[in-house]
């Protein structure tokens, strides 16, 4: 009986895919109603391949992939659909059985590693974990195999590592830790959801190739679900872009990205600033949010934010096939594929011309230092031995009147600090800044509040940035009030009103509080109260990183909008490559507290001359497959130092690839190679 | 951690110390005079003369820098001084009573550790079924029902039910456990309850909580029985903030039980309270003070390493 079974499986292997989704459907029960998030999702994963599940939030991508696992909240309910891993129906198994599949055959990485291992297990035990339970192995047996999943995975030293805790390692580190215990049993798909994006560029490179290769090694099927179009351009072979709660185009990675069909798709593409293309005035952008997933429009769903919609698209319509298994769900697909109905967006209120760059510098900053005494990692509970950080360590650079000077780097290498002291929220340890060419790193009193008035911030998170108890209106009103700039309240509500209309919101929204609104509406909520104070800086602190791709080319429009308008100056800190050269006139690089690279946009993104500007741009992924496969596979290793014990000489010496002896001696000196472009590097040039 | 555990002991000295200073001004602040109401108290008529002389004998009459610093270096010396009252040392008068009252703190310890755990695991795991409403009625009760009612309605019940009351001497646990045990458990379970209560909310709502986290699911996706998920991934993480409360309760237990020591009638830390205080006896509420001051400091210093034992992300030296 046994043999029949196994054969007739065996025989089924060949023709049926590893994975069949067929037509899901999830809901959710909400006090508020039902949320459909996910309708009529079907598509099919092949041995080892990578498919990518593509959508912004709330489309549903994680919460199919969360279905395939019967991981659902208790909420959650299937309410029509199968998921079939070769042949069997996942959502017909018992618990048990279900419970026997998961971390077996099929297994999850999830997307915060800081958040997704056990603080109080030790690594080796979270490893060997599914290996005892799955495989029956003994102790030792798991724990050779988890040394050797470790040395799959890039972590050396997995001796040691076994005995140590989540707390003890990197984020890239925890990752490898995830996609260990993802393969601990040989699965036969893995599921990936936004498994790098919580990563820093570099350190995302190195995780998606080494998924990408360990998937080809061991013919293991993956499903990516992302946001970011780069990443599944260079790794999928099969791309299902997900718009509220549908599938709105499936097809090979280069259909996709090549011949995209649907508007929505489209629009994706044309709201990310790329880096492969010469820099546009203006991004195209998609308007309007996504629908409300309890009430979705009968036709398309797209349809309310489509800029060619018709009569016709109110009807409902499903996926239409366009051959060669590229298939989109849109009414006007055929016009759209033979080249008939051309798809632009609108790009905002066209600016008639850039800003005016004056030749005064606005902000002078010159060697600046930031440290911050910390407890030393080895030192007892009443040991007063202090480590220090250095944050911050001689930066220096200039903003122009009008200009916009972009800061980027990974995370921890001080871009952060260096907004917040010129801010004066933190004290600077050395150097000086000058705003308008007055000295001002040591103001204070009422010299401080005339200075707070004409630098002001935007902060990257819009869901915590803004007082939960507060109006919108009141949130906006605050500083003028507390300047006295418009003392009258009627006259405040007016200038209220008149701040909302200037970033794209309207005058009644004062009335609403925050979590009221959309992440990009509290954004541009952030951004009003800002120019409150009709600053003349205003420090940009990844202002678009939390929100969704098409509204991020929304907050961007706008800011440079605001900026040719009303003559701001910005200084612009994020970690998005593209996104800094699209809307910076001179870009910083920097890396554990030091500026690498400093000069003009073009010639930076041309022309770099650190090796680590040269590494952060090969790690950056462009969405476009013909590019990324002719890429050469990323060099930079290893990990980014701790600011505690930073590498001597030259902080990057450790990672470099034309590192030599001098490099770990020497600091390099900031050298002006070319007119307006700074290198701190012994080799460049 | 052994260095961090020395320092920790050593750092109990200032403490104690400001205790001491602080329970000795504070009493002589507070108007009322142990000769008075030794020698006069009941309605006695004794002449001024007896009183100064009574005054003399405890050595009153001197200026109170004097008598300050004759303590402090009595204390010093662990010496806790003598009774006014009994003119037993105090050190003497505590301990009596010190075997009873922890004895009851650390059965009413157990019993709530025993009940509350899988108490609250239940309420946390059948969140909002029956199960849970039950153990939120139940721990309701705990916290709004004070302990010397609860006492009461457990010695009218042995009475009426089973016709027995349970024996008012005391007798030391290695002496005779039945007998011990059966005058104790009461008291133990009276107060037990409340401190079930505390803790099962606690761990129900930790719990839950640490259900919700990320590495739960990753636990769930790796394929971890669903009873190791709640075992081994969860409730370690779980009763992180149940100790606190523990430690909390269990220092409050000692010498906090004057009413339900009365209901029982045991003769404990808490009653010993209640007499020194109507008698005025300085000494031996100084003593008993910091006896309970060093108490609740080294139940703090125990679970603060008893975190370290459960979370590895604190590890006190090195």
């Amino acid at each position: 009986m046994e043999a029949v079974v196994q054969s007739h499986s065996r025989a089924a292997q060949s023709s049926v895919p590893l994975l069949a989704v067929e037509d899901l459907h999830v809901q959710f029960e909400t006090s508020r109603g039902i949320v459909r998030a996910v309708q009529g999702v079907s598509y099919t994963v092949n041995r080892g391949e990578v498919v990518a599940i593509v959508g912004e939030s709330g489309c549903g991508k994680s919460v199919s992939a969360l279905t395939m696992m019967r991981l659902l909240a208790k909420t959650g309910r299937v309410t029509k659909g199968r998921i079939l891993l070769e042949g069997r129906n996942l959502l017909d198994l018992s618990d048990e059985e279900m419970r026997a599949v998961r971390g077996h055959e099929i297994s999850m990485i999830f997307q915060e590693p800081m958040t997704s291992l056990n603080p109080v297990l030790s690594i080796g035990m979270q490893i060997m974990e599914p290996l005892l339970i799955h495989l029956k192995m003994t102790e030792e047996q798991a724990q050779v195999r988890a040394l050797e999943l470790m040395q799959q995975v890039g972590i050396t030293d997995g001796k040691r590592r076994l005995s140590q805790y989540p707390h003890q390692l990197s984020g890239g580190m925890r990752q490898r830790v995830m996609i260990a215990i993802g393969l601990a049993c040989k699965p036969k798909l893995i599921i990936a959801d936004e498994p790098t994006t919580a990563l820093d560029v570099t350190i995302q490179a190195q995780i998606l190739e080494l998924m990408k290769n360990l998937s080809r090694e061991l013919g293991i099927a993956l499903v990516i679900i992302t946001h970011n179009l780069g990443i599944v351009a260079r790794y999928a072979d099969r791309v299902n872009v997900m718009y509220a709660a549908n599938i709105i185009e499936k097809g090979s990675a280069d259909d996709i990205f090549l011949k995209p069909a649907h508007p929505y798709t489209n629009g994706l593409m044309r709201s990310v600033p790329r880096l492969d293309e010469p820099r546009g005035t203006k991004l195209q952008t998609i308007e309007g949010l996504p629908p409300d997933l309890r009430m979705p429009p009968a036709g398309c769903r797209f349809a309310p934010r489509c800029p060619h919609r018709l009569e016709k698209c109110s009807q409902p319509i499903e996926l239409i096939d366009l051959g060669a298994e590229h298939s989109a769900r849109c009414h006007r697909v055929n016009e759209i594929m033979s080249g008939a109905l051309k798809i632009e967006f609108p790009s905002g209120d066209t600016v008639a011309s850039q800003a005016q760059i004056g030749d005064k510098p606005l902000l002078e900053v010159s060697n600046l230092k930031k440290h911050f005494g910390v407890k030393a990692a080895g030192a007892g509970f009443f040991s007063s031995e202090m480590a220090t950080v250095r944050a911050v360590d001689d930066v220096s650079f200039t903003i122009a009147k009008g200009e916009t000077l972009g800061l980027v780097g990974e995370s921890g290498c001080g871009k952060t600090t260096v907004g917040r002291v010129v801010l004066r929220l933190d004290e600077a340890t050395g150097g000086s800044i000058k705003f308008n060419g007055v000295d001002v790193t040591h103001h204070s009193g009422r010299n401080m509040r005339d200075l707070r008035r004409k630098i002001q911030v935007i902060f990257q998170d819009p869901y915590s940035s803004l007082n939960p108890r507060m109006t919108v209106g009141e949130i906006i009103a605050e500083p003028l009030k507390v300047y006295g700039i418009v003392p009258e309240k009627k006259a405040r509500l007016d200038r209220v009103g008149e701040l909302l209309t200037q970033v794209g919101l309207f005058a009644y929204m004062s009335e609403r509080y925050p979590h009221e609104l959309s992440g990009g509406q509290r954004q541009r909520v952030g951004i009003a109260r800002a120019l409150a104070l009709e600053p003349e800086l205003i420090v940009c602190d990844e202002p678009v990183s939390a929100l969704d791709v098409s509204i991020q080319g929304q907050v961007i429009n706008l800011l440079e909008g605001l900026q040719s308008r009303l003559g701001l100056t910005f200084l612009f800190i994020a970690h998005d490559l593209a996104v800094v050269r699209h809307i910076s006139d001179r870009v910083a690089v920097m890396y554990l507290g030091k500026i690498m690279e400093l000069a003009d946009r073009d010639e930076i993104y041309r022309a770099p001359l650190h090796p680590y500007t040269k590494a952060l741009l090969d790690a950056a992924p462009i969405p476009d497959p013909r590019v990324e496969r002719a890429r050469a596979p990323r060099a930079l290793r290893g990990e980014i130092p701790s600011p505690l014990t930073p590498p001597s000489g030259c902080v990057f010496h450790t990672r470099c690839s034309i590192a030599t002896d001098i490099c770990k001696q020497d600091v390099p000196k900031v050298r002006e190679l070319k007119t307006g472009h700074l290198v701190a590097c012994h080799h460049a040039g | 951690m052994l260095m961090y555990t020395l320092k920790r002991l050593l750092f109990t000295i200032p403490t104690l110390i400001g205790v001491a200073v602080l329970v000795f001004f504070m009493l002589r602040i507070v108007p009322g005079d142990i000769v008075e109401v030794k020698l006069r108290g009941d309605g006695g008529n004794v002449t001024q003369e007896v009183v100064e002389q009574e005054r003399k004998r405890l050595g009153l009459d001197r200026p109170l820098i004097v008598q300050f610093g004759d303590y402090m270096w009595g204390l010093a010396r662990g010496d806790l001084g003598i009774s006014m009252w009994t003119e037993r040392p105090v050190i003497e008068e505590i301990m009596i009573r010190l075997e009873l009252s922890l004895e009851v703190a650390i059965l009413a310890t157990i019993f709530a550790t025993m009940i509350s755990i899988p108490l609250g695991t239940a309420a946390a795991l059948f969140r909002n079924t029956w199960i849970d409403y039950v153990v939120r009625i139940v721990t309701i009760g705990g916290l709004s029902i004070p302990s010397f009612w609860f006492g009461m309605i457990i010695i009218v019940s042995l009475l009426t039910f089973f016709n027995w009351l349970p024996p008012i001497t005391f007798t030391p646990i290695y002496v005779d456990p039945v007998a011990n045990l059966s005058q104790l458990i009461w008291p133990a379970l009276a107060v037990g309850y409340r401190y079930c209560a505390v803790t099962a909310r606690m761990i129900r709502s930790s719990l839950l909580e640490v259900l919700a986290e990320d590495y739960i699911r990753t636990a769930r996706a790796k394929g971890v029985y669903e009873k190791l998920v709640v075992s081994r991934h969860a409730l370690r993480n779980a009763l992180l903030p149940a100790i606190t409360v523990m430690g909390l309760e269990f220092a409050f237990l000692i010498g906090g039980l004057v009413v339900t020591e009365q209901v029982f009638n045991l003769n404990g830390i808490g009653q010993l309270f209640v007499q020194s205080v109507s008698r005025n006896d300085f000494m031996l509420i100084q003593g008993m003070v910091i006896m309970i001051a060093a108490f609740y400091v080294l139940i703090n210093l125990a679970v603060d390493l008893l975190y370290a034992v459960f979370d590895p992300r604190i590890r006190y030296g090195n």
